[in-house]
């Protein structure tokens, strides 16, 4: 937390300074007004037989000291309000900078809404902490260091109360803290196994209702429900066992304050203006440690936050291209695979792909088929470098991909995933994702090669058509044209589709192919697909299987030697011939 | 850009939610409640008294003895002894409040998370297929716990303030009024500037909340993208939109917060502007003997302490409003229509007797409709949809006069792009979604007429998404039919070829599957969704791209099972894949909602019309 806190205060650290400061000042004020109230017993009653002028002195001074910790204290408010703030935006964007330098591998980590849920909620609560710390740390000591010290002023042997009273409170506050905080993580615990099965019954809802279901799933809800109420309860108790000590020790001081200072007075060395002053620092004390309690409570609480930030701020990047050399571009569309392994992590116990090696010259057309999970979209991926590789190398260009820096290398080699997104804004918009210095005549060029050029002149606004948050406005086989035109405008040496006309007919399919070859010739095309059909026409055709190249060939070839390929040849095309 | 719908934040009916809220709190605990209650005023009238002891304290028991050599203290040791207990009873009672509150407060938010699933099971599809999943878990993670506030934390403060406020104006009056008078001024302007404060910070905290869903909206477009965001080299831009939300919440941020972060200090000091002001005004009473030294004490200490409790519970209302805004939200899905289910006739085990149908508690594989007057009509599976028309909203129809049958046994299969209407079909078949216009019978009796639950008790249905629940595989199986033996799952997934792959996971039937099953594949998390409709034992089926995730070679393997599985149901299948829908009894192509064509295979292929086109790749089909 703290070291979050330094971190990120950075832009706002003269507010984060002028704040305390502002509190310091605040403090320093508020502690006098109850010696003055003494000076006034005291002296103006008690010495002076009533002096009225003195008493109105004293008290204007008292006003004063009042108007004057008012407005340092809103003043530090508003100092606490823009650091704590800057502080949460600076954590916010923190945390999108790093993702944005996340490998495949990071993202898919996360799940979606604890990122976005570490982007708002979360940052409450980190605003909430930081206010509270900023807090315990400057005023509070302060506090209770001033009042301390004006109260030793006034009796040094009845401040020796505070002697016992503080290390005794200090310890209730570390056990109450050392007790509670894994019942506080246990719960927490709790409330993810809620959060979990709701949102499995939410997206399993059709399941549900048609096994007719629900009563299983109210009682299934109904007994984690329970374990977090449980949690709860037993978390709370030992808060509320402090705050009851915290009360008893406060009492008691007081009760052991009216006896010695009572006898004090009567003695005669301690005169009742003190004895009075003395109870409000005594007070001031007291308030200001269990305070503390509410604080820590509250950065206990924020801890959650806290861990989950970092979580995503520790993240490391396999992929690291900070010695690449940035001059170094991708000259040609050649792919070299030399006995490249790869595994998703690194306690897997088996290689998503293992020993591969292939030579790909620049303008070929290779085709891979095979079965789900046989590793045709990891092999693809590899090229592009979005994981890294546990053994062998990968080359491009005729360069090793880690000589490359990632920007260069992902500039030649363009991708068009298998679920792949479009985003809100124009068709045009979009387009220019690809490359945002396109013109229009070139957007339009590679939407006529995808394809996409005709659907989207029959839109009412064309290229200025709205797609809707994730594309929701085209159909799915008009996404993946777009999403094919979109990494065109790139102008990259290679171009990947992973499994990316597998919604478009194959007419179509054969066009967008067609106009490949014509158009981009010295491109090298890699295409993934279900379909023989899409790949029949490829110079090449590789059949992965489980991890493996099972077979490299043209169509005629595989078609001659390869009884799987043949198999889903005549699968795929039967009926058709009839 | 058009984000989830914007919550609001201000409560309409304010006394009507607070009723409703504490009406959660329940029977059970209105006693704990009522003692909790008694508790709190008790223990801030303990510190009220406090205060109070000085003056007897000072007055009596030391004033009179000041310079004496051997003062008799045994009176002031009495007094001390009288404090502490009053004290220890003050401690028990706030102790005994506290875990009361916690307890009745825990129980309140039980109580409603319960209610509000219960609810939640009873709701139409419609409000899950509307409303974002983020916003449903939303009512859960966010809004019920916002309530808690109200119960636990306002409504303490309220009373402890009250009774707070009461007690020490009381004890000042008693104590002088004039000095009483001089601290109702402060008091009229803490009132006074509390209320300014609260009404300029409400007119940004409404922008707050709506840049708040603007940042949510976009991190989750944007890192829904992040993977291709990465292989277009768009971090920085991705970066610059997301800089500019974040800067216009943080000025609007510090804009809100200014205002009440002014609140607490400016209220803490008017408190001691008051002390010192009654502090010169009690000394010249004191004077003129008009007070005496231990009221004057008293008094200061009253000053200090009941703006204390009214600070807490000006903090306190930012929180009530979001409390109540929250209920309001639960509230509102709580009296949301359930599902109409108006239908009598249930579903029920039959054996044959003598050529006449009994019924039986027993597993025959027989079933038969029992209608109201108790007749029994035997399930065939005999499905027809007659001049069918549906739509989700007035703005578009889905199904246009859609007439189909499925006769007993047989397999229908469904082919057309997306948004024809193929799945729509089967969303009305176990009335997912009720029908606008036109009849569905099943059997000849009308499906609005059959219990919902026994209607889909009838209908087995494997979905597309696969779906499945954290727990074992066997677990999940048995979901299908929550009383089927460990052999009977076994059984069911041996039918479907799932047996090889889950034998070769780590505990076998046993391996626990991770959120939603991400430890296995597509295909083999849609092998488990056709086991867990095996174990069901349905005698009519939905395949909704049931095997779409499922490879050829595998898909191949599993034919016989799913043949095997089919046969003497009546089937609907909905397949992206031809080859799936090749043996059909029966292919209907939908265009548009519309039926296009109808017949075999061979029937289709021949007549070189849309099925044909589809079937050659000559048309798109997703």
């Amino acid at each position: 937390m703290y070291k979050l806190l330094i971190k990120y205060t950075k832009d706002g650290w003269w507010a984060a300074i002028l704040g305390p400061l502002f509190v310091i000042l605040e403090v320093v004020f508020d502690t006098i007004i109850p010696y003055l109230m003494s000076l006034i017993i005291d002296t103006g009653i008690t010495q002076r037989g009533g002096d009225i002028d003195y008493i109105v002195r004293v008290g204007g001074m008292m006003v004063v000291c009042a108007i004057l910790a008012g407005i340092t204290g809103a003043l530090s408010g508003v100092f606490a309000s823009i650091a704590s703030c800057r502080f949460i935006r600076n954590v916010r964007t923190a945390i999108m900078e790093k993702i944005q330098t996340y490998d495949f591998r990071n993202i898919e980590k996360f799940p979606v809404p604890t990122i976005v849920m570490r982007t708002t909620t979360d940052m409450r609560m980190l605003r909430m902490a930081y206010v509270s710390i900023v807090r315990m740390l400057v005023r509070t000591p302060l506090n209770i260091i001033m009042s301390a010290y004006m109260a030793i002023k006034l009796n040094k042997s009845l401040a020796a109360i505070f002697v016992v009273v503080i290390p005794v409170l200090g310890t209730g506050l570390a056990l109450m803290i050392i007790l509670s905080r894994p019942r506080f993580i246990a719960m927490m615990h709790r409330f993810d196994d809620l959060n979990g099965q709701l949102k499995e019954n939410i997206e399993d809802i059709r399941v549900v209702k048609s096994f007719v279901r629900e009563e299983h799933e109210k009682e299934k809800f109904s007994l984690v429900s329970w374990m977090v109420t449980k949690a709860q309860r037993y978390a709370e108790t030992m808060v509320i066992y402090d705050d009851a000590f915290f009360q008893f020790v406060m009492y008691a001081c007081m009760i052991a304050v009216c006896w010695i200072g009572g006898n004090h007075i009567i003695t005669g060395s301690m005169t009742s203006g003190a004895f009075m002053s003395f109870l409000a620092y005594l007070k001031a004390i007291l308030m200001s440690l269990m305070g503390v309690s509410m604080g820590i409570m509250q950065v206990v609480m924020a801890n959650a936050s806290v861990s989950r930030a970092n979580e995503v701020l520790s993240e490391i990047p396999d992929i690291d291209d900070s010695n690449a050399d940035p001059e170094l571009q991708v000259e040609n569309g050649n792919i070299e695979f030399r006995n490249v392994s790869f595994k998703y992590s690194k306690h897997a116990e088996k290689n998503t792909l293992s020993d591969i090696n292939i030579n790909i010259r620049s303008g070929e057309v290779i085709g891979i088929l095979g079965p789900t999970g046989g590793g045709k979209s990891t092999f693809a991926q590899l090229i592009d470098r979005l994981y890294e590789i546990s053994e062998g190398e990968i080359l491009v260009g005729g360069h090793n991909i880690k000589e490359y820096k990632l920007h260069n290398l992902r500039e030649a080699v363009s991708m068009v995933l298998q679920k792949n997104t479009l985003f809100s804004g124009t068709i045009e918009e979009n387009m220019k994702w690809g490359n945002p210095e396109a013109t229009h005549e070139e957007a339009v060029e590679a939407c006529r090669i995808a394809q996409a050029d005709d659907f989207i002149m029959s839109f009412p606004k064309q290229y200025e058509s709205e797609l809707g948050q994730g594309g929701s406005n085209v159909s799915g086989g008009q996404k993946q044209r777009l999403c094919i035109a979109r990494a065109l405008l790139k102008k990259p040496k290679i171009i990947i589709l992973d499994d990316s006309t597998s919604a478009v007919d194959t007419d179509t399919d054969h066009r967008i192919q067609l106009a490949l070859k014509e158009k981009l010739g010295n491109m090298t095309t890699i295409i993934i697909a279900q379909r023989v059909s899409s790949v029949k026409e490829a110079n090449r055709i590789i059949i992965m299987n489980e991890g493996k190249i099972e077979d490299i060939g043209s169509h005629d070839e595989l078609l001659e030697r390869n009884t799987v390929y043949r198999d889903l040849y005549e699968t795929q095309m039967k009926g058709v011939q009839e | 850009m058009a984000y989830r719908e914007i919550r609001t934040t201000r409560a309409n009916n304010v006394w009507g939610t607070v009723k409703r809220t504490f009406s959660y709190i329940g029977e059970h605990n209105k006693w704990k409640m009522i003692i909790a209650i008694i508790c709190i005023i008790l223990s801030s009238l303990t510190g009220v008294a406090s205060s109070y002891f000085f003056t007897p304290i000072i007055n009596n028991y030391i004033v009179p003895y000041i310079g004496e050599a051997n003062p008799d203290l045994t009176g002031f040791v009495w007094m001390l002894v009288f404090m502490g207990s009053i004290y220890l009873g003050g401690v028990i009672c706030t102790t005994v409040y506290k875990k009361l509150i916690s307890i009745i407060s825990t129980g309140m938010l039980y109580d409603l998370r319960k209610d509000l699933f219960n609810k939640m099971q009873d709701l139409p599809l419609s409000f899950f297929d509307r409303k974002p999943h983020g916003q449903i878990m939303a009512y859960y993670t966010n809004d019920i716990d916002t309530m808690r506030p109200m119960v636990a934390d306002a409504f303490p403060t309220l009373v402890n303030a009250m009774t707070t406020v009461i007690g020490c104006f009381a004890m000042m009056t008693y104590l002088s009024w004039k000095l009483m008078l001089l601290v109702l001024i402060s008091v009229g302007i803490m009132v006074w500037f509390t209320s300014s404060v609260a009404k300029s910070s409400n007119k940004y905290f409404a922008l707050l909340q709506k840049q708040v869903s603007n940042i949510n909206g976009y991190v989750e477009e944007m890192f829904s993208g992040q993977k291709v965001i990465k292989v277009f080299n768009h971090e920085e831009e991705t970066l610059a939109g997301f800089k500019k939300y974040n800067d216009e919440l943080y000025i609007n941020s510090v804009r809100t917060n200014l205002v009440s972060s002014m609140l607490f200090p400016v209220n803490a000091n008017l408190a001691y502007f008051a002390y010192a002001v009654v502090a010169v005004a009690g000394a010249k009473f004191l004077i003129e003997g008009n007070i005496t030294l231990g009221a004057l004490t008293s008094f200061l200490l009253y000053v200090r302490q009941f703006t204390g409790p009214v600070s807490q519970l000006s903090q306190q209302f930012n929180g009530v409003m979001m409390s109540l805004a929250g209920a309001e939200r639960v509230f509102g899905l709580m009296d949301m229509d359930p599902e109409i289910n108006e239908g009598k006739v249930t579903l029920c085990n039959v054996l044959e007797d003598k050529e006449e149908l009994i019924e039986t508690q027993n597993k025959t594989h027989r079933w038969a409709w029992k209608m109201p007057d108790r007749n029994l009509v035997e399930l065939k599976g005999d499905v027809r949809l007659k001049d069918v028309t549906f739509a989700y909203n007035e703005k578009k129809t889905v199904l246009k006069d859609v007439s189909l049958y499925a006769k007993p046994g047989q397999k229908i299969a469904f082919v057309g792009s997306t948004g024809a209407g193929k799945t729509t079909i089967t969303n009305l078949l176990n009335r997912f979604y009720d029908i606008n216009e036109g009849t569905i019978t099943f059997d000849g009796i009308e499906i609005k007429d059959i219990r919902k639950e026994d209607l889909r008790k009838s209908i087995g249905m494997v979905l597309q998404d696969t779906n499945l629940f954290s727990g074992t595989v066997m677990e999940n199986i048995r979901y299908g039919r929550l009383d089927a033996t460990d052999e009977e799952c076994k059984k069911a997934a041996e039918l479907c070829n799932a047996s090889s792959f889950i034998e070769r996971l780590p505990e076998g039937y046993n391996t626990v599957l991770s959120a939603n099953g991400s430890n296995l594949s597509q295909g083999q998390r849609q092998l488990l969704n056709i086991a867990r409709c095996a174990v069901a034992d349905p005698p009519v089926m939905v395949l909704d791209e049931a095997t779409s995730s499922i490879d050829t070679h595998t898909e191949k393997l599993i034919e016989k099972g799913m043949d095997e599985l089919m046969k003497g149901r009546t089937t609907f299948v909905i397949a992206h894949r031809l080859s799936t829908v090749r043996n059909a009894n029966a292919i209907i192509v939908l265009e548009h909602g519309e039926i296009v064509e109808r017949g075999d295979h061979d029937d289709l292929i021949a007549n070189k019309g849309r099925y044909y086109q589809l079937y050659t790749g000559k048309a798109e089909l997703d």
